[in-house]
């Protein structure tokens, strides 16, 4: 894994990667995509980090420490999303009556929380595939 | 236009019989691979965008990766 | 005897098969059971309920979010799993070393 074609391509490459998969979470309520998809493409932009420049560097970048943190406060924040709802007397996951900001159609900021329950699924998607690819090649 | 799919549904048939077949491992994963591609390009042409982008970002990428990582601690050939 | 037995009980089974088969609406009828009338509330309501215009992003994450919040969990189980299994795999190789299992 010490190319030097491989590296200066994925240099280029891996920033566009995760530009556009933010791109695609932060417009799952607009356009084709969502949280699945976004993620997915944030983990395969840090799988490609790890191939090109090894693992040691991956890890300094993304360490373990900040991939488990993420992973579990992504679920807690859609439970508490959910518990949001329950608090301000509806039912469990209510968006638009529980007084989450509907907005107007077609914005950023608009549709209650779809935005932010894709940004916690693309979060958890993507600290899932690096720390599963993580955890299969490390050496024991 | 539906030429292109009938192409592309038996070229889809093909890669699904070959992985079946073959006996190397690693070959076996590239062709799963060419088969997640193609399925992807279906996935665009029934007009399902997202379902495609996942499809292309998981199947073709992420599970073929994951696949050669668990690949390099065991064999590479099958019996 | 135990053979022809078997095949009458076969032909039964087949024969029962193929009858629930010509019960079943046609693939692809507008009979069929599974088009109710929940498609057609989320065409027309979707966009008013949840201002997004992606319908399928406002059945994923509002209508049906439980079922994600349920492949989220799904998620998290595996990761959860593997992390233990290489846990479990490292102790048990430094103890045929004869390590520590701490260290």
């Amino acid at each position: 894994m010490d190319d030097l074609i491989v590296k200066v391509i994925s240099k280029i490459i891996i920033p566009f990667m995760q530009v556009f998969g933010i791109f695609v979470i932060m417009h799952g309520h607009l356009s084709p995509g969502g949280g699945f998809a976004g993620g997915s493409i944030l983990g395969a932009s840090l799988i490609l980090l790890t191939l090109a420049f090894g693992l040691k560097e991956a890890k300094r970048k993304m360490p373990h420490t900040i991939s488990k943190i993420v992973e579990t406060g992504a679920i807690l924040l859609i439970v508490s999303l959910g518990l949001f709802g329950i608090l301000s007397g509806y039912n469990f996951l209510t968006n638009g009556e529980a007084g989450f900001h509907l907005g107007r159609t077609g914005e950023i900021i608009s549709a209650g929380f779809i935005p932010i329950a894709t940004l916690a699924i693309g979060l958890k998607v993507g600290s899932t595939l690096i720390t599963l690819f993580h955890t299969i090649i490390e050496e024991d | 236009m539906i030429v292109f799919n009938v192409l592309l549904i038996v070229l889809l048939i093909v890669c699904a019989i070959a992985v079946e077949r073959t006996k190397d491992l690693l070959s076996a994963l590239i062709i799963f691979g060419a088969y997640s591609a193609i399925m992807a390009l279906l996935w665009l042409l029934l007009n399902a965008p997202d379902i495609a982008m996942t499809e292309a970002a998981v199947g073709a990428g992420v599970t073929t990766i994951l696949f050669v990582g668990v690949l390099s601690k065991t064999r590479r050939n099958e019996d | 005897m135990k053979k022809l037995i078997f095949a009458l009980l076969l032909c039964g089974l087949l024969f029962i098969l193929i009858a629930g088969i010509l019960e079943m609406p046609a693939l692809g009828s507008i009979d069929n059971q599974s088009y109710n009338e929940v498609a057609h509330y989320y065409i027309d309501n979707s966009i008013n309920d949840t201002n997004a215009p992606n319908m399928i992003s406002a059945i994923m994450t509002d209508y049906r979010f439980f079922d994600t919040l349920g492949e989220t969990i799904v998620l998290f189980t595996a990761i959860t799993v593997v992390i233990s299994v290489r846990i479990i795999a490292a102790g048990k190789s430094h103890y045929m070393k004869g390590d520590d299992i701490d260290g």
